[in-house]
Protein backbone atom coordinates (compact mmCIF):
# COMPACT_ATOMS: atom_id res chain seq x y z
CA UNK A 1 0.00 0.00 0.00
CA UNK A 2 0.94 3.64 -0.61
CA UNK A 3 1.59 6.20 2.18
CA UNK A 4 -1.63 8.90 2.08
CA UNK A 5 0.68 11.70 2.66
CA UNK A 6 3.04 11.17 -0.66
CA UNK A 7 1.91 11.76 -3.91
CA UNK A 8 4.98 9.71 -5.40
CA UNK A 9 6.45 6.95 -3.56
CA UNK A 10 9.26 4.53 -4.50
CA UNK A 11 10.14 1.57 -2.76
CA UNK A 12 13.47 -0.24 -3.43
CA UNK A 13 13.05 0.41 -7.60
CA UNK A 14 16.22 -1.18 -9.55
CA UNK A 15 16.68 -1.12 -13.10
CA UNK A 16 18.86 -3.28 -15.12
CA UNK A 17 20.03 -3.07 -18.75
CA UNK A 18 21.20 -6.74 -19.05
CA UNK A 19 24.44 -6.46 -16.78
CA UNK A 20 23.97 -2.49 -16.99
CA UNK A 21 22.44 -0.95 -13.66
CA UNK A 22 20.86 1.98 -14.69
CA UNK A 23 19.29 2.36 -10.68
CA UNK A 24 19.35 0.23 -7.72
CA UNK A 25 17.38 -0.13 -4.92
CA UNK A 26 16.29 3.46 -5.18
CA UNK A 27 13.90 4.84 -2.41
CA UNK A 28 12.33 7.90 -1.71
CA UNK A 29 8.83 9.66 -1.54
CA UNK A 30 7.59 13.37 -2.47
CA UNK A 31 4.68 14.75 -0.04
CA UNK A 32 1.72 16.45 -1.67
CA UNK A 33 2.27 20.00 -2.66
CA UNK A 34 6.41 19.52 -2.51
CA UNK A 35 8.44 20.32 -5.25
CA UNK A 36 11.48 18.10 -4.99
CA UNK A 37 14.83 18.24 -7.64
CA UNK A 38 16.62 15.54 -9.11
CA UNK A 39 20.25 15.64 -9.44
CA UNK A 40 22.93 13.70 -10.56
CA UNK A 41 26.09 13.60 -13.11
CA UNK A 42 25.24 12.00 -16.56
CA UNK A 43 23.62 8.57 -16.62
CA UNK A 44 22.89 8.85 -13.05
CA UNK A 45 19.76 7.67 -12.81
CA UNK A 46 17.93 10.54 -12.83
CA UNK A 47 15.41 9.89 -16.42
CA UNK A 48 15.54 6.32 -15.68
CA UNK A 49 13.65 6.66 -12.82
CA UNK A 50 11.06 9.82 -14.27
CA UNK A 51 10.42 7.21 -16.99
CA UNK A 52 9.54 4.19 -14.75
CA UNK A 53 7.15 6.68 -12.37
CA UNK A 54 5.70 8.15 -15.57
CA UNK A 55 4.70 4.36 -16.53
CA UNK A 56 7.03 4.44 -19.65
CA UNK A 57 9.50 2.10 -18.58
CA UNK A 58 9.15 -1.24 -16.43
CA UNK A 59 11.42 -1.36 -13.14
CA UNK A 60 13.20 -4.67 -12.85
CA UNK A 61 12.32 -4.73 -9.09
CA UNK A 62 10.83 -2.56 -6.58
CA UNK A 63 7.34 -1.11 -6.47
CA UNK A 64 6.33 3.16 -7.52
CA UNK A 65 3.35 4.92 -6.42
CA UNK A 66 1.49 7.90 -7.80
CA UNK A 67 -0.85 9.31 -6.08
CA UNK A 68 -1.67 5.92 -4.50
CA UNK A 69 -1.86 3.80 -7.50
CA UNK A 70 0.82 1.53 -8.01
CA UNK A 71 2.30 2.26 -11.47
CA UNK A 72 2.78 -1.61 -12.40
CA UNK A 73 -0.53 -2.55 -11.46
CA UNK A 74 -2.66 0.19 -12.52
CA UNK A 75 -0.81 2.47 -15.01
CA UNK A 76 -3.71 4.01 -16.65
CA UNK A 77 -4.96 5.51 -13.23
CA UNK A 78 -1.38 6.20 -12.35
CA UNK A 79 -1.19 8.33 -15.86
CA UNK A 80 -4.25 10.03 -15.15
CA UNK A 81 -2.71 11.80 -12.38
CA UNK A 82 0.46 12.45 -13.46
CA UNK A 83 1.61 14.95 -16.36
CA UNK A 84 5.05 14.93 -17.94
CA UNK A 85 7.75 16.49 -19.98
CA UNK A 86 10.55 14.50 -21.68
CA UNK A 87 13.70 15.27 -21.53
CA UNK A 88 13.93 16.54 -25.08
CA UNK A 89 10.29 17.68 -24.78
CA UNK A 90 9.15 15.89 -28.57
CA UNK A 91 6.36 17.88 -29.94
CA UNK A 92 4.61 17.18 -33.22
CA UNK A 93 5.97 19.91 -35.57
CA UNK A 94 3.25 20.49 -37.89
CA UNK A 95 -0.18 21.01 -34.92
CA UNK A 96 -0.56 24.82 -34.32
CA UNK A 97 -0.05 25.46 -29.96
CA UNK A 98 -3.91 25.42 -29.21
CA UNK A 99 -4.78 22.54 -31.54
CA UNK A 100 -2.12 20.26 -29.86
CA UNK A 101 -3.50 21.14 -26.69
CA UNK A 102 -6.63 20.06 -27.18
CA UNK A 103 -5.65 16.82 -28.53
CA UNK A 104 -3.66 16.02 -25.53
CA UNK A 105 -6.73 17.36 -23.28
CA UNK A 106 -9.18 14.94 -24.64
CA UNK A 107 -6.26 12.02 -24.28
CA UNK A 108 -6.15 13.19 -20.94
CA UNK A 109 -9.86 12.70 -20.35
CA UNK A 110 -10.74 16.44 -19.70
CA UNK A 111 -14.16 16.44 -19.62
CA UNK A 112 -15.42 17.30 -23.17
CA UNK A 113 -17.06 20.65 -22.01
CA UNK A 114 -13.76 21.59 -19.70
CA UNK A 115 -11.38 21.10 -22.53
CA UNK A 116 -11.82 24.82 -23.81
CA UNK A 117 -11.14 26.43 -20.25
CA UNK A 118 -8.37 24.24 -19.05
CA UNK A 119 -6.46 24.66 -22.68
CA UNK A 120 -7.18 28.23 -21.90
CA UNK A 121 -5.73 28.03 -18.45
CA UNK A 122 -2.66 26.21 -18.93
CA UNK A 123 -1.93 28.38 -22.09
CA UNK A 124 -2.93 31.38 -19.74
CA UNK A 125 -0.33 30.18 -17.28
CA UNK A 126 2.44 29.27 -19.37
CA UNK A 127 2.14 32.69 -21.26
CA UNK A 128 1.22 31.09 -24.25
CA UNK A 129 -2.05 32.93 -24.59
CA UNK A 130 -0.91 35.74 -26.75
CA UNK A 131 0.31 35.04 -30.52
CA UNK A 132 2.22 31.46 -29.35
CA UNK A 133 -1.22 29.87 -29.02
CA UNK A 134 -2.04 29.90 -33.18
CA UNK A 135 1.36 29.41 -34.36
CA UNK A 136 2.63 25.59 -35.60
CA UNK A 137 4.79 24.13 -33.22
CA UNK A 138 7.76 23.62 -35.46
CA UNK A 139 8.40 27.20 -35.88
CA UNK A 140 8.36 27.92 -31.99
CA UNK A 141 11.81 29.03 -30.24
CA UNK A 142 13.06 26.74 -28.11
CA UNK A 143 11.55 28.36 -24.90
CA UNK A 144 7.91 28.45 -26.32
CA UNK A 145 8.70 24.96 -26.80
CA UNK A 146 9.05 24.23 -23.25
CA UNK A 147 6.34 26.31 -22.42
CA UNK A 148 3.97 24.36 -24.89
CA UNK A 149 5.43 21.00 -22.99
CA UNK A 150 4.93 22.20 -19.30
CA UNK A 151 1.10 23.55 -20.80
CA UNK A 152 0.77 19.98 -21.49
CA UNK A 153 2.20 18.10 -18.24
CA UNK A 154 -0.21 20.85 -16.03
CA UNK A 155 -3.46 20.14 -18.84
CA UNK A 156 -5.12 17.38 -16.77
CA UNK A 157 -4.77 19.12 -13.30
CA UNK A 158 -2.44 15.96 -12.21
CA UNK A 159 -1.53 15.94 -8.83
CA UNK A 160 2.45 15.11 -9.80
CA UNK A 161 3.75 16.85 -12.62
CA UNK A 162 7.51 15.02 -13.73
CA UNK A 163 9.32 17.89 -15.89
CA UNK A 164 12.40 16.47 -16.73
CA UNK A 165 15.65 19.07 -17.75
CA UNK A 166 13.08 21.56 -18.11
CA UNK A 167 15.90 24.57 -18.51
CA UNK A 168 17.94 22.16 -20.93
CA UNK A 169 18.95 24.35 -23.55
CA UNK A 170 17.28 27.75 -22.50
CA UNK A 171 19.22 31.41 -22.27
CA UNK A 172 19.07 32.95 -18.98
CA UNK A 173 15.96 35.39 -19.75
CA UNK A 174 13.98 31.98 -20.21
CA UNK A 175 15.54 30.46 -17.65
CA UNK A 176 14.06 33.09 -15.14
CA UNK A 177 10.36 32.82 -16.97
CA UNK A 178 10.81 29.32 -16.59
CA UNK A 179 11.44 29.61 -12.72
CA UNK A 180 9.15 32.08 -12.33
CA UNK A 181 6.45 29.50 -13.76
CA UNK A 182 7.99 26.73 -11.58
CA UNK A 183 6.79 29.13 -8.84
CA UNK A 184 3.29 29.48 -10.11
CA UNK A 185 2.76 25.61 -10.41
CA UNK A 186 3.93 25.10 -6.81
CA UNK A 187 0.71 25.34 -5.15
CA UNK A 188 -1.19 23.32 -7.59
CA UNK A 189 0.75 20.40 -8.14
CA UNK A 190 3.05 17.94 -6.88
CA UNK A 191 6.24 18.50 -8.70
CA UNK A 192 9.72 16.72 -9.46
CA UNK A 193 12.35 17.99 -11.70
CA UNK A 194 15.80 17.61 -12.60
CA UNK A 195 18.47 20.15 -14.03
CA UNK A 196 21.52 20.15 -14.92
CA UNK A 197 21.43 23.87 -13.61
CA UNK A 198 22.23 23.12 -10.00
CA UNK A 199 21.49 27.00 -9.26
CA UNK A 200 18.25 26.61 -10.80
CA UNK A 201 17.51 23.58 -8.30
CA UNK A 202 18.42 25.02 -5.58
CA UNK A 203 16.13 28.43 -6.25
CA UNK A 204 12.80 26.15 -7.28
CA UNK A 205 12.80 23.64 -4.84
CA UNK A 206 11.81 22.57 -1.30
CA UNK A 207 14.08 19.20 -1.48
CA UNK A 208 16.64 17.95 -3.48
CA UNK A 209 17.65 14.19 -4.68
CA UNK A 210 20.91 13.26 -5.48
CA UNK A 211 21.68 10.31 -7.70
CA UNK A 212 25.03 8.85 -8.42
CA UNK A 213 25.62 5.68 -10.44
CA UNK A 214 21.94 4.70 -9.68
CA UNK A 215 21.87 5.30 -6.15
CA UNK A 216 20.45 7.86 -4.04
CA UNK A 217 23.34 9.49 -2.10
CA UNK A 218 21.72 12.14 -0.11
CA UNK A 219 18.55 13.55 0.11
CA UNK A 220 17.19 16.55 2.20
CA UNK A 221 16.72 20.40 2.03
CA UNK A 222 19.49 22.44 1.09
CA UNK A 223 20.07 23.28 5.23
CA UNK A 224 19.99 19.64 5.79
CA UNK A 225 22.27 18.42 3.24
CA UNK A 226 24.81 21.40 3.63
CA UNK A 227 25.00 20.33 7.21
CA UNK A 228 25.78 16.76 6.54
CA UNK A 229 28.25 17.36 3.69
CA UNK A 230 29.43 20.65 4.86
CA UNK A 231 31.31 20.61 8.24
CA UNK A 232 33.49 23.34 7.82
CA UNK A 233 32.28 26.96 8.00
CA UNK A 234 34.20 29.30 4.99
CA UNK A 235 34.73 32.98 5.35
CA UNK A 236 35.67 35.81 2.71
CA UNK A 237 37.73 38.44 3.91
CA UNK A 238 39.37 41.51 1.76
CA UNK A 239 42.38 43.09 3.72
CA UNK A 240 45.11 44.99 3.31
CA UNK A 241 48.42 43.88 5.77
CA UNK A 242 50.75 41.13 6.38
CA UNK A 243 49.34 37.64 6.43
CA UNK A 244 50.97 36.88 10.01
CA UNK A 245 48.73 40.04 10.84
CA UNK A 246 45.93 38.55 9.49
CA UNK A 247 46.28 35.16 11.21
CA UNK A 248 47.28 36.35 14.50
CA UNK A 249 43.92 38.27 14.73
CA UNK A 250 42.29 35.51 13.88
CA UNK A 251 43.94 32.80 15.84
CA UNK A 252 43.51 35.39 18.82
CA UNK A 253 39.30 34.90 18.10
CA UNK A 254 39.33 31.15 17.63
CA UNK A 255 42.93 28.85 16.91
CA UNK A 256 41.00 26.34 14.89
CA UNK A 257 40.11 29.38 12.10
CA UNK A 258 42.17 28.16 9.33
CA UNK A 259 43.77 30.44 6.33
CA UNK A 260 42.95 27.98 2.99
CA UNK A 261 43.22 30.15 0.35
CA UNK A 262 44.57 33.94 -0.64
CA UNK A 263 44.59 35.85 -3.90
CA UNK A 264 46.17 39.45 -4.05
CA UNK A 265 44.56 42.29 -6.28
CA UNK A 266 47.44 43.65 -8.37
CA UNK A 267 45.65 47.04 -9.16
CA UNK A 268 45.73 48.04 -5.28
CA UNK A 269 46.92 45.13 -3.28
CA UNK A 270 44.16 43.99 -0.70
CA UNK A 271 43.94 40.70 -0.46
CA UNK A 272 41.13 38.13 -0.57
CA UNK A 273 41.59 35.57 2.32
CA UNK A 274 39.58 32.83 2.62
CA UNK A 275 39.64 31.36 6.16
CA UNK A 276 38.07 28.21 7.61
CA UNK A 277 36.95 26.96 10.49
CA UNK A 278 34.80 23.12 11.52
CA UNK A 279 33.11 25.19 14.36
CA UNK A 280 29.64 25.35 13.23
CA UNK A 281 28.93 28.95 15.71
CA UNK A 282 28.63 31.83 13.22
CA UNK A 283 32.53 33.52 14.01
CA UNK A 284 31.56 36.55 12.12
CA UNK A 285 31.23 39.29 14.29
CA UNK A 286 33.92 38.81 17.12
CA UNK A 287 36.58 38.10 13.83
CA UNK A 288 35.40 41.22 11.62
CA UNK A 289 35.69 43.00 15.12
CA UNK A 290 38.82 42.31 15.53
CA UNK A 291 40.17 42.46 12.16
CA UNK A 292 38.94 46.10 12.10
CA UNK A 293 40.22 46.92 15.43
CA UNK A 294 43.94 45.61 14.47
CA UNK A 295 45.75 49.01 13.04
CA UNK A 296 48.07 47.49 10.90
CA UNK A 297 45.69 45.99 8.60
CA UNK A 298 43.07 47.70 6.54
CA UNK A 299 39.37 45.64 5.71
CA UNK A 300 37.36 46.73 3.02
CA UNK A 301 34.87 43.43 3.01
CA UNK A 302 34.05 40.35 5.01
CA UNK A 303 31.39 37.74 4.25
CA UNK A 304 30.63 34.31 6.08
CA UNK A 305 30.66 31.73 2.64
CA UNK A 306 27.49 30.18 2.10
CA UNK A 307 28.38 26.85 0.28
CA UNK A 308 26.22 26.19 -2.99
CA UNK A 309 24.01 23.13 -4.08
CA UNK A 310 27.24 22.53 -5.90
CA UNK A 311 29.88 22.27 -3.11
CA UNK A 312 26.98 19.76 -1.88
CA UNK A 313 26.49 18.07 -5.24
CA UNK A 314 30.62 17.23 -4.96
CA UNK A 315 30.57 16.48 -1.73
CA UNK A 316 28.12 13.98 -2.12
CA UNK A 317 28.63 12.06 -5.01
CA UNK A 318 32.30 11.96 -4.22
CA UNK A 319 31.80 10.45 -1.16
CA UNK A 320 29.29 7.94 -3.25
CA UNK A 321 32.37 7.13 -5.88
CA UNK A 322 34.90 6.56 -3.15
CA UNK A 323 32.19 4.42 -1.64
CA UNK A 324 31.64 2.08 -4.95
CA UNK A 325 35.30 2.24 -5.50
CA UNK A 326 36.31 1.32 -1.48
CA UNK A 327 33.60 -1.33 -1.99
CA UNK A 328 34.96 -3.17 -4.99
CA UNK A 329 38.78 -2.60 -3.54
CA UNK A 330 37.30 -4.87 -0.39
CA UNK A 331 34.82 -6.78 -2.55
CA UNK A 332 32.03 -5.52 -0.42
CA UNK A 333 28.95 -4.77 -2.18
CA UNK A 334 27.65 -2.21 0.35
CA UNK A 335 30.83 -0.67 2.67
CA UNK A 336 29.84 1.98 5.23
CA UNK A 337 29.22 5.30 4.40
CA UNK A 338 32.84 7.65 4.14
CA UNK A 339 33.47 10.47 6.90
CA UNK A 340 31.60 13.28 5.15
CA UNK A 341 34.51 16.10 4.75
CA UNK B 1 -11.16 1.58 -26.72
CA UNK B 2 -12.46 5.07 -25.83
CA UNK B 3 -9.56 7.19 -27.03
CA UNK B 4 -10.01 5.37 -30.23
CA UNK B 5 -11.98 8.25 -32.10
CA UNK B 6 -9.74 10.63 -30.86
CA UNK B 7 -6.59 8.94 -32.06
CA UNK B 8 -8.35 8.07 -35.07
CA UNK B 9 -9.16 11.95 -36.07
CA UNK B 10 -5.92 12.71 -35.24
CA UNK B 11 -4.16 10.10 -37.37
CA UNK B 12 -6.62 11.37 -40.95
CA UNK B 13 -5.81 14.68 -39.73
CA UNK B 14 -1.66 13.51 -39.83
CA UNK B 15 -2.05 11.41 -42.83
CA UNK B 16 -3.72 14.72 -44.10
CA UNK B 17 -0.35 17.17 -44.38
CA UNK B 18 2.12 13.95 -44.94
CA UNK B 19 3.16 14.71 -48.30
CA UNK B 20 3.71 10.63 -48.29
CA UNK B 21 0.02 10.56 -48.41
CA UNK B 22 0.03 12.80 -51.92
CA UNK B 23 2.73 11.08 -53.33
CA UNK B 24 1.18 7.28 -52.64
CA UNK B 25 -2.02 8.62 -54.06
CA UNK B 26 -1.32 10.21 -57.15
CA UNK B 27 1.45 7.42 -58.63
CA UNK B 28 -1.25 4.93 -57.36
CA UNK B 29 -4.17 6.69 -59.14
CA UNK B 30 -1.55 7.18 -61.83
CA UNK B 31 -0.58 3.18 -62.63
CA UNK B 32 -4.02 2.26 -61.81
CA UNK B 33 -5.51 4.37 -64.57
CA UNK B 34 -2.73 3.69 -66.95
CA UNK B 35 -3.55 0.19 -66.27
CA UNK B 36 -7.36 0.31 -66.75
CA UNK B 37 -6.64 2.42 -70.12
CA UNK B 38 -4.31 -0.53 -71.06
CA UNK B 39 -7.32 -2.84 -69.92
CA UNK B 40 -10.41 -1.10 -72.09
CA UNK B 41 -7.92 -1.08 -75.76
CA UNK B 42 -6.88 -4.80 -75.32
CA UNK B 43 -11.18 -5.37 -74.13
CA UNK B 44 -11.55 -3.44 -77.49
CA UNK B 45 -8.95 -4.68 -80.11
CA UNK B 46 -9.80 -8.23 -78.92
CA UNK B 47 -12.29 -10.16 -77.74
CA UNK B 48 -11.53 -10.97 -74.42
CA UNK B 49 -13.49 -14.02 -72.26
CA UNK B 50 -12.19 -12.02 -68.94
CA UNK B 51 -14.58 -9.01 -68.20
CA UNK B 52 -12.35 -5.80 -68.13
CA UNK B 53 -12.63 -5.08 -64.01
CA UNK B 54 -11.64 -8.76 -63.45
CA UNK B 55 -8.50 -7.82 -65.67
CA UNK B 56 -7.84 -4.87 -63.80
CA UNK B 57 -8.08 -5.71 -60.63
CA UNK B 58 -5.69 -8.34 -61.82
CA UNK B 59 -3.30 -6.20 -61.41
CA UNK B 60 -3.91 -5.07 -57.92
CA UNK B 61 -0.55 -6.35 -56.10
CA UNK B 62 1.35 -3.26 -58.34
CA UNK B 63 -0.86 -0.21 -56.74
CA UNK B 64 -0.90 -2.04 -53.40
CA UNK B 65 3.01 -2.35 -53.90
CA UNK B 66 3.23 1.14 -54.07
CA UNK B 67 0.42 2.26 -51.66
CA UNK B 68 0.68 0.21 -48.57
CA UNK B 69 4.13 1.01 -47.83
CA UNK B 70 3.76 5.25 -48.23
CA UNK B 71 0.73 5.17 -46.18
CA UNK B 72 2.19 3.05 -43.49
CA UNK B 73 5.93 3.61 -43.01
CA UNK B 74 5.55 6.54 -41.17
CA UNK B 75 2.81 5.94 -39.18
CA UNK B 76 5.14 4.10 -35.97
CA UNK B 77 8.10 5.13 -37.16
CA UNK B 78 8.07 8.58 -37.34
CA UNK B 79 6.06 9.11 -34.28
CA UNK B 80 9.11 6.62 -32.30
CA UNK B 81 12.57 8.89 -34.57
CA UNK B 82 10.41 12.07 -32.66
CA UNK B 83 9.88 10.80 -29.43
CA UNK B 84 6.47 11.46 -29.68
CA UNK B 85 4.95 7.88 -29.21
CA UNK B 86 6.65 8.42 -25.66
CA UNK B 87 4.82 11.39 -24.62
CA UNK B 88 1.52 9.54 -26.43
CA UNK B 89 2.39 6.86 -23.72
CA UNK B 90 2.22 9.13 -20.72
CA UNK B 91 -1.23 9.53 -21.13
CA UNK B 92 -3.78 7.05 -20.21
CA UNK B 93 -4.53 5.39 -24.26
CA UNK B 94 -3.48 1.69 -24.51
CA UNK B 95 -0.61 0.66 -27.19
CA UNK B 96 -3.68 -1.06 -28.56
CA UNK B 97 -5.38 1.84 -29.32
CA UNK B 98 -2.36 3.60 -30.54
CA UNK B 99 -2.23 0.74 -33.24
CA UNK B 100 -5.54 -0.06 -34.01
CA UNK B 101 -5.85 4.10 -34.90
CA UNK B 102 -3.22 4.22 -36.87
CA UNK B 103 -3.87 0.84 -38.92
CA UNK B 104 -7.42 2.24 -39.43
CA UNK B 105 -6.34 5.80 -40.75
CA UNK B 106 -4.18 4.10 -43.07
CA UNK B 107 -6.66 1.65 -44.11
CA UNK B 108 -9.61 4.77 -44.56
CA UNK B 109 -6.63 5.94 -46.94
CA UNK B 110 -6.44 2.84 -48.24
CA UNK B 111 -9.60 2.06 -49.50
CA UNK B 112 -10.56 6.03 -50.25
CA UNK B 113 -7.86 5.90 -52.78
CA UNK B 114 -9.35 2.50 -54.62
CA UNK B 115 -12.45 3.91 -54.79
CA UNK B 116 -10.81 6.77 -56.33
CA UNK B 117 -10.46 4.05 -58.79
CA UNK B 118 -13.63 3.27 -59.30
CA UNK B 119 -14.21 6.54 -61.20
CA UNK B 120 -12.27 5.10 -64.12
CA UNK B 121 -15.04 2.89 -65.58
CA UNK B 122 -17.97 5.10 -64.93
CA UNK B 123 -15.53 7.51 -67.29
CA UNK B 124 -14.83 5.19 -69.45
CA UNK B 125 -18.23 4.22 -69.86
CA UNK B 126 -20.10 7.93 -70.45
CA UNK B 127 -16.65 8.45 -72.97
CA UNK B 128 -17.42 5.41 -74.79
CA UNK B 129 -21.27 5.37 -74.23
CA UNK B 130 -23.28 3.60 -72.17
CA UNK B 131 -25.23 1.83 -74.66
CA UNK B 132 -21.96 0.46 -76.52
CA UNK B 133 -19.69 -0.53 -73.57
CA UNK B 134 -21.60 0.22 -70.30
CA UNK B 135 -22.73 -3.35 -70.09
CA UNK B 136 -19.41 -4.88 -70.48
CA UNK B 137 -17.27 -1.75 -68.13
CA UNK B 138 -19.91 -1.90 -65.67
CA UNK B 139 -20.52 -5.70 -64.98
CA UNK B 140 -21.72 -5.60 -61.61
CA UNK B 141 -20.48 -9.16 -60.16
CA UNK B 142 -16.73 -8.80 -61.30
CA UNK B 143 -16.64 -4.88 -60.25
CA UNK B 144 -18.20 -5.86 -56.83
CA UNK B 145 -16.14 -8.97 -56.76
CA UNK B 146 -13.09 -7.18 -56.91
CA UNK B 147 -13.89 -4.37 -54.77
CA UNK B 148 -14.69 -6.88 -51.86
CA UNK B 149 -11.32 -8.71 -52.61
CA UNK B 150 -9.21 -5.20 -52.10
CA UNK B 151 -11.17 -4.22 -48.98
CA UNK B 152 -10.39 -7.89 -47.60
CA UNK B 153 -7.09 -8.27 -48.76
CA UNK B 154 -6.01 -4.54 -47.67
CA UNK B 155 -6.87 -5.65 -44.26
CA UNK B 156 -3.80 -7.50 -44.17
CA UNK B 157 -1.38 -5.49 -46.31
CA UNK B 158 -2.21 -2.32 -44.16
CA UNK B 159 -1.60 -4.42 -40.73
CA UNK B 160 1.47 -5.50 -42.37
CA UNK B 161 2.24 -1.58 -43.33
CA UNK B 162 1.67 -0.46 -39.88
CA UNK B 163 3.63 -3.97 -38.03
CA UNK B 164 6.91 -2.74 -40.15
CA UNK B 165 6.53 0.58 -39.11
CA UNK B 166 6.40 -0.19 -35.37
CA UNK B 167 10.23 -2.10 -35.83
CA UNK B 168 11.40 0.51 -36.40
CA UNK B 169 12.86 4.63 -36.26
CA UNK B 170 13.65 4.68 -40.12
CA UNK B 171 10.54 5.20 -42.58
CA UNK B 172 12.57 3.98 -45.28
CA UNK B 173 13.32 0.72 -43.68
CA UNK B 174 9.86 0.73 -42.42
CA UNK B 175 9.07 1.07 -46.06
CA UNK B 176 11.37 -1.16 -47.62
CA UNK B 177 9.92 -3.96 -45.29
CA UNK B 178 6.62 -3.65 -46.00
CA UNK B 179 7.12 -3.80 -49.56
CA UNK B 180 9.78 -7.03 -49.30
CA UNK B 181 7.08 -8.66 -46.78
CA UNK B 182 3.61 -8.16 -48.90
CA UNK B 183 5.70 -9.28 -51.67
CA UNK B 184 6.34 -12.04 -49.97
CA UNK B 185 2.90 -12.67 -49.11
CA UNK B 186 1.53 -12.16 -52.95
CA UNK B 187 4.84 -13.21 -55.18
CA UNK B 188 6.45 -15.77 -53.04
CA UNK B 189 3.39 -17.81 -52.34
CA UNK B 190 2.92 -18.04 -55.96
CA UNK B 191 6.74 -18.73 -56.28
CA UNK B 192 6.57 -21.61 -53.75
CA UNK B 193 3.84 -23.11 -55.42
CA UNK B 194 4.70 -23.30 -58.76
CA UNK B 195 8.50 -25.10 -57.18
CA UNK B 196 7.11 -25.99 -54.08
CA UNK B 197 6.32 -29.92 -55.38
CA UNK B 198 9.05 -31.60 -53.49
CA UNK B 199 8.48 -29.84 -50.34
CA UNK B 200 5.35 -31.75 -49.05
CA UNK B 201 6.98 -32.48 -46.24
CA UNK B 202 5.64 -29.32 -44.32
CA UNK B 203 2.48 -29.16 -43.92
CA UNK B 204 1.64 -25.80 -45.06
CA UNK B 205 3.57 -26.10 -48.05
CA UNK B 206 1.32 -29.19 -49.58
CA UNK B 207 -0.60 -27.92 -52.76
CA UNK B 208 -4.23 -27.29 -50.25
CA UNK B 209 -2.16 -25.36 -48.08
CA UNK B 210 -0.67 -23.24 -49.93
CA UNK B 211 -4.15 -22.82 -52.03
CA UNK B 212 -5.65 -21.61 -48.51
CA UNK B 213 -3.02 -18.90 -48.49
CA UNK B 214 -2.55 -17.92 -52.27
CA UNK B 215 -3.66 -14.66 -53.01
CA UNK B 216 -4.33 -14.96 -56.23
CA UNK B 217 -6.11 -17.68 -55.76
CA UNK B 218 -8.70 -16.07 -53.71
CA UNK B 219 -8.63 -13.33 -56.17
CA UNK B 220 -10.25 -15.49 -58.99
CA UNK B 221 -13.07 -17.11 -56.36
CA UNK B 222 -14.21 -13.39 -55.46
CA UNK B 223 -14.34 -12.25 -58.98
CA UNK B 224 -16.21 -14.81 -59.93
CA UNK B 225 -18.37 -14.28 -56.79
CA UNK B 226 -17.40 -17.16 -54.83
CA UNK B 227 -17.13 -15.93 -51.37
CA UNK B 228 -15.70 -18.81 -48.84
CA UNK B 229 -15.02 -17.91 -45.73
CA UNK B 230 -11.73 -19.83 -45.41
CA UNK B 231 -10.08 -16.75 -47.08
CA UNK B 232 -12.15 -14.13 -44.78
CA UNK B 233 -11.07 -15.90 -42.02
CA UNK B 234 -7.24 -16.08 -43.44
CA UNK B 235 -7.32 -12.17 -44.06
CA UNK B 236 -8.85 -11.29 -40.37
CA UNK B 237 -7.37 -13.19 -38.02
CA UNK B 238 -3.77 -12.42 -39.97
CA UNK B 239 -4.69 -9.06 -39.90
CA UNK B 240 -5.67 -9.47 -35.99
CA UNK B 241 -2.81 -11.18 -35.43
CA UNK B 242 0.06 -8.94 -36.93
CA UNK B 243 -1.80 -5.69 -35.21
CA UNK B 244 -1.72 -8.01 -31.86
CA UNK B 245 1.97 -8.56 -32.65
CA UNK B 246 2.04 -4.72 -33.32
CA UNK B 247 0.61 -3.41 -30.44
CA UNK B 248 3.69 -5.54 -28.67
CA UNK B 249 5.89 -4.09 -29.74
CA UNK B 250 4.73 -0.33 -29.32
CA UNK B 251 4.36 -1.25 -25.55
CA UNK B 252 7.60 -2.82 -24.93
CA UNK B 253 9.44 -0.68 -27.02
CA UNK B 254 7.49 2.75 -26.53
Amino acid sequence: MASTTSNIEARSLSKYYGSQTAIKDLSFSVTKGEVVGFLGPNGAGKTTTMRILAGLLPATSGEAYVAGHAVACDPSAAKRNIGYMPEQNPLPEDMRVAEYLRFRARLKEVPRREIRRRVGEAMELCDLHRKAARKIIGALSKGFRQRVGIADAILGHPDVTILDEPTIGLDPHQIILMRKLIDRLRERTTMILSSHILAEVEMSCDRVLILSHGRLVAEGTHTALRDEFIRNTRYRAEILGNESDVRAEIEAVSPDVQIVSRRTDPVDGFVTFEMETPARENLSEPLLARLHAAPSLRVRAFERVNPRLEDIFLAATQRSWEIEAGGEANGRPHPPPAKPR
Amino acid sequence: MKHLPTLFRHELRVLLVAPSTYVAGVLALFIMGFFYFYVVIETAVREQETPPSELFFGTFWIPVLLIVPMLTMRSIAEERRLGTLQTLMTTPVSAAEVVTSKFLAAYTFYIVLWACAGAYPLIAASVLGRETAGHVLLEPGPLLGGYAFVCLTGTLFVAVGIFSSSLTRSQLVAGMLSFSVIFLLIVGVLAVKAVGSNMEALPLLTDEGLGYIQIFEHFEDFTRGVIDTRPVVYYLSGTVLVLALSTLVVESRA
